[in-house]
């Protein structure tokens, strides 16, 4: 069930507050299905902090305040009826840190499996393989499935967690400045890999690199200050930006 | 002064000081071991202690000792991973929280003759436990508890948020990430905090003088019923430990070869305390590698 224009998450005035401190001031934005949407903006505009209110990351957060309306295919993602495992396995997430668990790189990948309650082992074998592939990391571990994924180089450690997202087919994955740990080249491999994925999965990615956002993404939303201030298809905003203040931004003029 | 003259001369310090405890380290295990070492044999270790003539051994003692470790341990990690994941994962960071942290850091440095004191007024004459091995391990769990937890709780908070967040956002309820992800990341840490209580313990005499007793009942290693006052196995027989046995020989012991006894029950003490700990070294290092696949 996807919302009318192809949007498969919705947002609709999203306010947040910790406490008394009001970060997001009222954002609505529609993610389209099988797009990379990149969310720019200086740094404690609240970017990240909005992409954590889309699997619902923020709840553990004490005093934290979330009103306005996110809907997934559909659903309201805050109703009290929503089963938050099932949401975070159709929206999974990819950290800024490389954060593979301390199991080899088998285990790492099957465990989402193996929680939704997958026991087949020919069927999980066959996840493996097929996300360590899409993640583009498949001939660089498979001989060494059994390794502790924490082993690996940063820029392989990024791209088997990002195997873990995909691993139980989520629809949407959402990247929290997932290459800025990372070096240059193990950075240009990740941007690769999700250039390549990004007709197959809904991407939603912060990040501060303008260059790689204007290369791979297909929208890009301008934040700045808890306020969306543009959004639209990343070549328009990147070539002729309808607001002084993100043509001042992309022009690195601040930030 | 010149950079490099005030360099050269901090690490002549750092290193002198550094060299003066592993010299102290090395002449007290050094003696221990080479005074102790001679004396021990096969017959010390397989006989029962001797009350007035020489050729005693310290099997009862050998034995207690282990068995109040093992008995101790089984009663107090699982408390303290308990109240280790609640300080470190679900306590709010409140004046609570704060009051029992700083609660567990004062109780862990109480001496351990006032443990046992109260060990012996509640456990032995309240409860009516007598001097026997449950009262010296509750006294003993006492005693251990508090560094066990924070020792627990900082090998919890070592693991990255990171972690936590990555399980949390594959679904995983917050119990399953700290079971399932959390728990394995940390326990190398724990390992090393229950490698260092199993030490303490393993030494402590003051807090078992008045809860396990000094005097060593007769028992026999072919009775299994654990029930029976004679057995081996029987939790609410006194016992004398090895700790406890070297204080005894040498202030109301009448054996003529005290020195030799104490001097051979010393470095057995310290030869089993190392053997745990590589042991326990072994097992956690095959542990972890088999949860989690590093080589180590």
């Amino acid at each position: 069930m996807v919302d009318n224009a192809g949007a498969i998450i919705t947002t609709k005035d999203v306010h947040l507050s910790y406490g008394s401190h009001e970060a997001l001031h009222g954002i609505s934005l529609d993610f389209k299905e099988n797009e990379l949407t990149a969310l720019l903006g200086p740094s404690g505009c609240g970017k990240s902090t909005f992409l954590r209110c889309l699997n619902r990351m923020n709840d553990d957060i004490p005093n934290i305040k979330i009103t306005g309306n996110i809907r997934f295919e559909g659903k309201n993602i805050y109703s009290p009826k929503m089963d938050l495992v099932w949401l975070r396995k159709e929206v999974g997430m990819v950290f800024q840190q490389p954060a593979p668990f301390p199991f080899s790189v088998y285990k790492n990948i099957a465990y989402g499996l193996q929680l939704e309650g997958i026991r087949d082992k020919e069927l999980i074998d066959q996840r493996v393989e097929e996300s360590l592939k899409q993640a583009a990391i498949w001939n660089e571990v498979k001989d060494d499935l059994n390794r502790n994924a924490q082993d690996f180089s940063g820029g392989q450690q990024q791209r088997i967690c990002i195997a873990r997202a995909l691993a139980v087919h989520p629809k949407v994955v959402l990247l929290d400045e997932p290459t800025s740990a990372l070096d240059p080249i193990s950075s240009s491999e990740v941007e690769e890999t999700l250039a390549n994925l990004k007709h197959e999965f809904t991407f939603i990615m912060v990040t501060h690199n303008l260059q790689q956002a204007s290369r791979i993404s297909d929208k890009t939303a301008f934040l700045m200050n808890g306020n969306l201030i543009e959004y639209g298809p990343t070549e328009k905003m990147f070539l002729n930006p309808q607001n002084q203040i993100t043509s001042d931004y992309l022009n690195g003029r601040f930030g | 002064m010149h950079a490099k003259t005030a360099n050269k001369i901090a690490t002549a310090t750092i290193y002198t000081l550094v060299g003066i405890v592993v010299i102290i380290l090395i002449g007290i295990l050094g003696n221990i071991l080479v005074s102790g070492v001679p004396h021990l044999s096969w017959h010390f270790l397989t006989s029962e202690a001797s009350s007035f003539q020489a050729g005693g051994g310290v099997r009862d003692q050998l034995w207690n000792s282990l068995y109040l470790l093992i008995i101790t341990l089984v009663i107090s990690i699982p408390v303290a991973i308990g109240a280790a994941i609640y300080l470190s994962e679900y306590a709010a960071d409140n004046w609570l929280t704060g009051l029992i942290k700083t609660t567990i850091e004062i109780l862990s440095s109480l001496p351990s003759i006032v443990v046992g004191l109260f060990g012996y007024l509640l456990f032995v004459v309240q409860f009516h436990f007598g001097f026997s091995i449950l009262a010296g391990a509750l006294a003993l769990t006492f005693f251990n508890l508090p560094t066990l937890t924070s020792n627990i709780q900082q090998a919890l908070e070592g693991v990255p948020q990171t972690q936590r967040d990555a399980g949390l956002a594959l679904g995983l309820s917050n119990w399953k990430t700290i079971r399932g992800i959390v728990l394995p990341a940390a326990l190398p840490g724990i390992l090393t905090g229950v490698i260092l209580s199993a030490g303490r313990i393993f030494g402590e005499a003051a807090a078992l003088i008045y809860t396990a007793g000094q005097s060593g009942s007769i028992i026999s290693f072919t009775n299994w019923n654990p029930f029976s006052p004679t057995s081996f196995l029987n939790v609410m027989r006194p016992a004398e430990t090895l700790a406890v046995h070297i204080w005894r020989v040498n202030t109301e012991g009448i054996i003529p070869d005290a020195n030799m006894v104490s001097a051979a029950t010393g470095a057995l003490l310290i030869i089993v305390v190392i053997l745990f700990n590589l042991g326990a070294r072994i097992l956690g290092n095959h542990l972890y590698s088999k949860m989690t696949a590093a080589k180590s």
